[in-house]
């Protein structure tokens, strides 16, 4: 979400994750408390064994507060099912959050790499290192024929799950993402929208991802969605230059109004700023504002969630709280960064 | 996540794409179940489901008494029926694809149109999936050996849990 990386005005970030599980253990699900706490700790001695690997942060899930736990969750770096879950669980990140390694979530462990911009091709390269040093000192759970075996039959074979966010809002105003999800629904890659407080779709941002993840190779896989990107990019590219030639003044005016809003707003719930940064972001894309950059706006999306704005603020906040406390933030940050731009230019 | 139609976690994401917009539903794998089959005039979800698939593979292929029967199959590592395995639509351990290989494999194919894996292998990996089966067979045997104070059997299995582990270094 550093707004940098390749194709960084459209697609946010890649990620590639991987499931695998350890021989010696039933899946979690019929994991007792034991076993949990058994697959931990050896994990963790392990993961300690590995050169470069003692320097990652490492939490235990289960001990941490609440807030704590969505706090990960909304840096995407564990999933809202290992949030919530029970018993002995935990997560090792790296330094700039890039890779994450769970443990004892749906499968005993899912590696994750994330990097700003289409970058898929890094992203399994480091994966693809990580996943081999951690299985020269753990030994998965592999089938000759079915490959690597997952507590759900839907990950069976490579583990892995590749995924590319993209920020569509042109392709939403044209009508014209519904065209995009059918074919890319036919080639077998599933899309998803990207979900902020409660659980609505939000704002314009999709996650593409493969469905199968048995009979093609990893750099199949990787082709396949990687291959499908430029298109989708191109039609999206091609949506804003209609909007901007047809429609410049109308479109200038919702981009202006939707940062009028950000910028003077005194209680502002999730989904609105979701929907409001999604206009502003295009308008920075499209130079109809120049006085934020993309990275400004893909920080104000990760910094405006809920558990973020608790930890800035030091206390538990119910939903009315938030929705001021999320006003003041982008009051705050978008008058300190225009002030610096005009500092800048002067 | 929770299920939008009850407390279970959602373990389903449905878009529907019927309407005007794309409709998000997050489900359990129940609801979900329910939900695809009392929808079918309401457009075919895109993510495949796999307690659907189950359900729609299971009613072609067998009759109710066979169905029953087919459910009571237990697991003989884990302990997990082939019942408890439809509803929750997770498997219980690696030997599960060996015991219910013959029901699975229809539906890995229909998910992944194929049953042959073709991506990387461990390259640490020198077990078979028998001798992967036989630990955590050991490992459980151990457990119940401790809290039986048998330790004698207990040290006999590490033994044994350590020829094996042996083997693949």
């Amino acid at each position: 979400m550093r707004g940098s990386g390749p194709e960084s005005d459209i697609v946010i970030s890649s990620r590639i994750r991987l499931a695998r599980n350890l021989a010696e253990f039933p899946f979690i699900r019929r994991c007792s408390p034991q076993d949990r706490k058994s697959i931990e700790k050896m994990v963790h001695d392990r993961l300690q064994a590995i050169p470069g690997f003692n320097t990652l942060y490492y939490l235990r899930v289960d001990e941490l507060a609440h807030v704590d736990r969505q706090f990960l969750t909304e840096r995407q770096l564990i999933s809202r099912e290992h949030a919530e879950a029970e018993g002995a669980r935990s997560v090792a990140i790296d330094n700039d959050e890039r890779l994450s390694v769970m443990i004892n979530e749906e499968d005993h462990l899912r590696i994750q790499v994330m990097k700003s911009g289409l970058d898929l091709h890094s992203a399994w390269q480091q994966i693809n290192e990580v996943d081999d040093q951690l299985e020269s000192k753990l030994s998965y759970a592999f089938h000759e024929r079915l490959g690597y075996l997952t507590a759900c039959p839907t990950n069976v074979g490579t583990g892995m799950r590749v995924s590319v966010m993209l920020h569509l809002p042109a392709l939403v105003i044209t009508n014209q993402i519904e065209k995009v999800f059918r074919s890319l629904q036919k080639i077998n890659l599933a899309v998803r929208g990207l979900y902020g407080e409660g659980s609505q779709a939000m704002g314009d941002f999709y996650q593409i991802s493969n469905q199968i993840t048995l009979g093609k190779s990893e750099e199949e896989l990787i082709g396949q969605v990687s291959g499908v990107v430029p298109m989708i990019i191109e039609y999206e590219r091609k949506a804003r230059d209609f909007l901007i030639t047809q429609n410049r003044e109308d479109l200038h005016d919702k981009i202006s109004r939707a940062y009028g809003i950000l910028c003077t707003a005194q209680t502002i719930s999730s989904e609105e700023t979701m929907h409001l940064l999604s206009s502003v972001r295009m308008g920075v894309n499209l130079g109809l504002i120049d006085d934020l950059a993309i990275s400004d706006i893909n920080k104000l999306f990760v910094e405006t969630q809920p558990a973020h704005l608790q930890k800035l603020r030091g206390n538990e906040l119910d939903t009315a709280g938030r929705n001021i406390e999320r006003a003041l933030y982008l009051r705050r940050y978008l008058q300190d960064r225009g002030k610096e731009h005009r500092d800048e230019r002067n | 996540m929770k299920c939008q139609q009850c407390e279970k976690p959602a373990t389903f994401h449905i878009t529907e794409l019927t309407g005007e917009k794309p409709h998000e539903l997050h489900l359990c794998e129940q609801c979900a179940q329910s939900y695809l089959t009392q929808n079918p005039s309401g457009g075919m979800p895109i993510q495949p489901s796999l307690a659907g698939m189950l359900h729609h593979q299971l009613k072609v292929a067998d009759t109710a008494k066979e169905l029953a029967k087919l459910d009571e199959q237990v697991c003989p590592i884990c302990g997990i029926s082939f019942y408890e395995f439809r509803n929750q639509g997770r498997l219980g351990c690696p030997h599960d694809y060996t015991c219910f290989g013959s029901e699975l494999d229809p539906l890995i194919v229909n998910i992944h149109g194929d049953t042959q894996h073709s991506g990387k292998h461990p390259k640490h990996h020198r077990q078979s999936s028998q001798d992967q089966t036989r630990l955590i067979q050991l490992h459980n045997d151990m457990k119940a050996a401790i809290e039986k104070e048998d330790y004698e059997r207990a040290s006999q299995i590490r033994d044994e849990i350590r020829k094996i582990e042996e083997g693949e270094s």
